[in-house]
């Protein structure tokens, strides 16, 4: 027996030009939801790897601009100031550290890289320390230095690729005509490490002329110590900045903030423009179809009856619309990514929109409420005719 | 005459009056008939002398403002007040079925599926078959898989009246039936309507303003500014 989907999905095909262009209209209401949600589930998770792959979930470094020593722990990048090397003795001491490691972070405007030039950044760490902070690393060929004066370097994958260096090779520091030799370079991680080059911190030091000079303690914390706690002791340390995960972590999404709350209102008109669409299109085509809905009732029909089939018309053109929205915003994932990435103040590495299913599933959620939100006035409409007035119309 | 003695619809000083303003305009202006199971009635009359107000009450599609209505044994309304709306609703899908002027096919839909609309919303069984059956007697069955636009206006009307039998109804309400025909598919509409009338035993009502139609009725009732116009004719001429 024909049944009610049938004749809803074939009143659509009466309009297709207009059925179509509603569903497309839904279909773009939907993809810009399915990409910000995929975004914010993305950024976030990006951002929480990024963090843990630093291997310590806290840095002390010399009171400065906060937002500089975020960027200084996650992307590289030169502290205003300097601390002495001696506060790294000092920090260790204190109960709750598990381990720590001196950093120096270097940077040198080198006029062959690129086009017209671009800054090299040079991480100087503790050959002792650093690689067993960072365990996680992985070598793609050779392994860490273990000499804390050795003239080496240990490049990060995307600078090898940029530096086209391989171990063995010499890499020239631009502006200091020191050559360090590449002893390992490391898999891709997805992080900032990617685009660091490592050197021992003495070696950093001595080439930079900045003895004794640091500019961040990593700290590795012990699970059973109280963060808050101690970060207030590692303030009352002279003249650092304590910049903790979470802090981070609260730094980079009010900087976001602004970003999403844009894109939330984008997304928020489109699916306003696109109930307003819906309501329109089923209220047009209930208003052609008047005598038609008349006849129905006379037929038999009930009000429920003629609600459900203007009902379940809106619902395949919100589902039609929210399934295209989702298998476009699947399709141009890495597009979105792409213009997010020039729309934010800070990216993190790897994959900025995750869609998945359960993404998917909350769209077509959402969507189908949409569509029996919007339905609900037509279908009310409709389900008022009454058989006589249909009828009239047609009276001599 | 093939009707049987059961009165099938009972009307009893029906009067409907619209409104317009301050202006009362009775449509139907006291109205009493009876019709009986298996007759065959048509109502002429100048256009605004009442018959589609009339077959509308009487179908259930309009109440009366005053008057008595017995639908096959069952007061529908009494004293101008009607039964629910769901009540209504029950009776025409269990006592009539219609037919209008205009077919009302749904474009998209095939003949078989305009022919089926009516069980969309309703399940009776062995409905499949009363289909086929219903397809086959008005001579439709090879075009069941085509679309409105592809038939002619003749078939469109056959399509329409097809689907206004598959509930197996009582009373056939036919309202201008052939106002969209030429003369010669309105001739062959009548006879189709003949046949139901005598073949199926359904009570058929008639509303043209086709004298050679009406005349195909067992009786002929003649209206004018919402009253029965006397005299009645019966099939033979006969006042």
């Amino acid at each position: 027996m024909i049944k009610i989907l049938k004749v809803a999905y074939k009143n659509l095909l009466r309009k297709k030009t207009r059925s179509g262009l509603t569903i497309i209209g839904i279909g773009l209401a939907a993809w810009v939801l399915v990409s910000l949600l995929g975004f914010n589930k993305g950024y976030e998770s990006s951002l929480n790897r990024d963090i843990d792959n630093l291997g310590f979930q806290m840095i002390v470094t010399a009171k400065g601009c906060p937002y500089e020593a975020a960027t200084l722990m996650l992307k590289g990048g030169t502290g205003l100031r300097y601390m002495p090397g001696s506060i790294t003795e000092q920090i260790a001491k204190e109960p709750e550290v598990e381990a720590v490691t001196s950093m120096l972070m270097q940077a040198v405007f080198d006029p062959n890289k690129g086009e017209s030039g671009g800054y090299s950044a040079y991480l100087g760490v503790d050959p002792a320390t650093f690689p067993q902070m960072k365990s996680f690393l992985e070598f793609k060929q050779g392994a860490w230095f273990t000499d804390p004066d050795a003239m080496e370097a240990v490049l990060g994958y995307e600078a090898a690729e940029l530096e086209q260096r391989e171990v063995g090779d010499l890499l020239l520091i631009a502006d200091k005509e020191v050559a360090v030799k590449v002893v390992g370079i490391l898999k891709r991680t997805g992080t900032q490490d990617d685009g660091t080059i490592f050197l021992p911190l003495r070696s950093v030091q001595k080439i930079f002329g900045a003895k004794d000079e640091l500019t961040g303690v990593g700290i590795k914390v012990k699970k059973e110590a109280d963060m808050p706690q101690f970060e207030e002791k590692m303030y009352k340390l002279p003249d650092v900045q304590v910049v903790s995960l979470s802090q981070v972590k609260q730094t980079i999404m009010t900087l976001v903030s602004t970003a999403k709350v844009m894109v939330f209102s984008i997304a928020l008109i489109a699916i306003l423009i696109s109930v307003v669409g819906v309501i329109n299109t089923i209220l047009m085509s209930v208003m052609e179809r008047f005598q038609e809905i008349g006849i129905l009732k006379s037929m038999g029909a009930t009000a429920w009856d003629v609600f459900t089939l203007i009902w379940v018309e809106t619902l395949i053109l919100c589902i039609s619309g929210g399934m295209i929205g989702a298998t476009l915003a699947l399709a141009t994932a890495k597009l979105t990514e792409v213009l997010v990435r020039q729309l934010l103040p800070y990216a993190p590495s790897g994959g900025l929109v995750q869609i998945d299913l359960s993404l998917i599933a909350l769209t077509l959620g959402v969507v189908i409420l949409i569509g029996l939100l919007s339905g609900v006035y037509p279908s009310w409409k409709a389900g008022r005719v009454r058989p006589l007035d249909a009828i009239r119309s047609q009276v001599e | 005459m093939t009707a049987n003695s059961q009165k099938v619809i009972e009307a009893t000083h029906l009067v409907k009056i619209y409104r317009r303003g301050s202006e009362e305009i009775p449509a139907v202006n006291d109205i009493s008939l009876s019709i009986q199971a298996g007759e065959f009635v048509s109502f002429v009359g100048p256009s605004g002398s009442g018959k589609t107000t009339l077959i509308n009450i009487l179908g259930c599609l309009d109440n009366p403002t005053s008057g008595k209505l017995v639908l096959a044994g069952r007061t529908v309304v009494e004293n101008g007040a009607a039964l629910s709306e769901a009540k209504l609703t029950k009776i025409r899908r269990e006592i009539f079925g219609y037919i209008f002027q205009k077919f009302y096919l749904i474009p998209t839909l095939t003949v078989i599926e305009n022919v089926m609309l009516p069980f969309t919303f309703y399940e009776k069984p062995g409905a499949k078959k009363e289909v086929e059956r219903i397809l086959n007697l008005m001579e439709i069955d090879h075009r069941k898989d085509h679309l409105p636009g592809q038939i002619s206006g003749g078939e469109m009307q056959r399509v329409a009246i097809a689907r206004a039998l598959v509930n197996r109804p009582q009373i056939v309400l036919a309202d201008e039936p052939t106002g969209n025909l030429d003369t010669r598919r309105s001739q062959e509409i009548g006879i189709l309507l003949q046949q139901l009338n005598q073949q199926e035993g359904l009570t058929i009502i008639l509303v043209t303003h086709n004298p050679a139609l009406a005349r195909m009725a067992h009786r002929t009732v003649e209206l004018k500014d919402g009253k029965i116009y006397s005299p009645v004719y019966t099939q033979d001429g006969q006042a």
